[in-house]
């Protein structure tokens, strides 16, 4: 397969990510988009990996490093979500305007 | 230099890398001990963090004048770029620790341990991030100072702004990563390593490992998306519409740090990814940070002047300064190397001096906000009558924000300026001085709302001790580089990032 093909569906993919996180309203919808935006960059690396032959394998461990964080941030940002939600009964980003200016 | 496929422990630099050491035992000490303390003890807290943070300047200052140190296959790079950041870092943590103290235990009471280890977190990733001369530890440390950002913004846990602060700061730093990472994946493809000196001799020599079409488009996207990202993180217009917000929300602390030390981090990461990395397409990026600096700068400035909120008004005069510490990294296009070397210092010598006078605005709005917890600027009419101490120090800070002959912040500008126009860069300078012009009206006119005017409430603010400390020090530390100029340029040509 060519590489052309794979970095076609990450830039794809990163593009999906940008419209939702832009797009959407609901909170956890935009972290998944920015979770979509993440993936693409691993698929990306692991094409350009795969397509080095890296014998250092320095994209594979970029990813699993990518992997690793995207997880910390999601665990910090559903917490946040949560607490939103606790306080104001809602989750619409749209919403959340309490400062301005 | 490729990165090493055998790694073993015996290989790592321990002493090199001694103040990460000590301040990873103080964070794990505190998240510990913090079990074990009752409520009313919580404040126990700060003493392991001074204790941490005063061990690793004490590790740092054993590893003063031992020559550059490698370790971790290249990746982790100990030398005076570095030294002279981590000193500033571990200076910041501890002035913030002395703000935070009473601060949190009039606020947060008791879960202020965890403070704490957020802060200490957060100062391992920005001690990480100047040694960092690899893509994926520069990754990993932007990420160590800014997740535990995300939480200690909202840590009102039951304040709506707080909560706001949180999300604002957390949508926005989680996007500019992503934006970033694309353009870290994209210079991996185009030369097969994340080490800034591999990818630099690359795409100095054009020497790609598999050759590419369009190979300096590429290139172009990639910077393009990474100044991006650190865009978002230095608060960068058009990238800064989080700061204001995430700054009025957050406790008043974290807005300290956020603007000072989290700021200074990511300038830190983008000097070194621009100057190292990409040291060979400065005509790419220099105009691009023609352009972010001249927005930043106006844009901050301008809409600093309608605040009413004292913490907004900092925010938007640090979005202001930021664009001003952009000017020299815009000017060095295709110069000669003492340009590009009095551009790099100048740019050194702002970010330091623009650390202390910011954290000592935000240590006397710590002050005044025990008593006006809204922070607006009509709280500080007739603050000279109440409390003279606090209103001068407060005038100082402003005054050389503002960047008065002969204060501290007017020689930074100096620096900026002069670097400016040796590269000949005259449009920039002149944008600087009209903005340093309306700066100039909206720091003044607080220090006339302090001075002329009668105060609405009498009585004298009770500033508790470990806040007056941190005042002093950075009162002393601000009129030593006024008195002595060359107190902060003496140390930023001992930086050996680049060779130029």
């Amino acid at each position: 397969m060519s590489l052309a093909w794979v970095l076609t569906l990450g830039a794809f993919l990163f593009s999906v990510g940008v419209y939702g996180v832009l797009a959407r309203k609901n909170a956890v919808l935009v972290l998944m988009s920015i979770e979509l935006m993440l993936n693409s960059v691993n698929i990306n690396l692991i094409a350009f990996n795969a397509w080095f032959r890296d014998s250092a394998a320095v994209g594979q461990i970029f990813a699993l490093f990518i992997i690793t964080v995207a997880a910390a941030e999601v665990g910090v940002g559903l917490a946040i979500v949560l607490l939103v939600f606790r306080n104001r009964k809602t989750i619409n980003v749209d919403e959340v305007d309490l400062l301005k200016w | 230099m490729l990165a090493q496929t055998t790694f073993s422990l015996s290989s790592v630099n321990v002493h090199a890398v001694l103040p990460e050491i000590i301040i990873t035992a103080a964070l794990i000490g505190v998240l510990v001990v913090d079990l074990f303390l009752p409520d009313r003890a919580k404040s126990a807290n700060a003493v392991i963090s001074m204790a941490g943070v005063g061990g690793a300047a004490i590790a740092l200052m054993s590893l003063i004048g031992t020559g550059t140190h490698r370790t971790f296959g290249g990746m982790f790079v100990l030398d005076g770029y570095a030294m002279l950041f981590k000193f500033l870092f571990l200076a910041v943590a501890a002035i913030l620790i002395f703000m935070s103290v009473t601060y949190l235990n009039e606020v947060v009471r008791n879960i202020q341990g965890e403070f704490y280890f957020l802060l200490l977190t957060a100062l391992l990733g920005m001690l990480v991030m100047p040694s960092a001369r690899d893509l994926i530890a520069l990754f990993i440390a932007l990420e160590t100072v800014t997740v535990p950002g995300f939480i200690i913004a909202g840590f009102k846990k039951h304040d709506n702004s707080s909560n706001e602060a949180a999300v604002k700061f957390f949508l926005f730093g989680v996007l500019s990563s992503a934006v970033m990472l694309f353009g870290m994946a994209l210079i991996y493809g185009v030369t097969k390593s994340t080490n800034l000196y591999e990818i630099a001799r690359v795409l100095s020599t054009k020497q790609y490992p598999i050759p590419i079409h369009h190979a300096d488009s590429v290139v172009f996207a990639s910077i393009l998306l990474i100044i991006v990202g650190f865009g978002f993180k230095v608060s960068a217009v058009p990238f800064h519409f989080w700061a204001p917000d995430t700054y009025e929300g957050s406790p008043v602390p974290v807005a300290a740090f956020l603007s000072v030390a989290s700021k200074a981090a990511g300038f830190a990461g983008l000097m070194q990814i621009t100057f190292v990395a990409f040291g060979s397409h400065s005509s790419v990026w220099a105009p691009g940070f023609a352009i972010l600096a001249a927005l930043t700068m106006t844009v901050g400035n301008v809409i600093a002047l309608q605040q009413k909120n004292i913490v907004r008004l900092l925010a938007y005069s640090s979005i202001g300064q930021a664009g001003y510490i952009l000017i020299p990294l815009a000017v060095v296009a295709n110069k000669s190397s003492a340009i590009q070397k009095e551009a790099f210092a100048a740019a050194l010598t702002y970010i330091l001096i623009y650390s202390f006078m910011q954290l000592g605005a935000f240590a006397v709005v710590i002050a005044v906000g025990r008593k006006h917890p809204d922070n607006l600027i009509s709280d500080y009419e007739g603050l000279a009558f109440r409390e003279p101490g606090l209103a001068f120090a407060m005038l100082f800070f402003l005054l050389s924000l503002a960047g008065m002959i002969p204060t501290a912040g007017f020689w930074a500008k100096f620096f900026v300026f002069r670097s400016a126009i040796g590269a000949g860069t005259l449009w920039l300078a002149a944008v600087m001085v009209a903005n340093t012009l309306i700066g100039l009206y909206y720091y003044l006119s607080v220090g006339a709302k302090m001075y002329l005017r009668e105060p609405k409430e009498r009585g004298p603010i009770a500033v508790p001790y470990a806040l007056v400390a941190a005042i002093v020090l950075m009162v002393i530390i601000v009129a030593a580089v006024t008195v002595y100029p060359d107190f902060f340029n003496h140390f930023s040509p001992r930086s050996t990032l680049v060779a130029f």
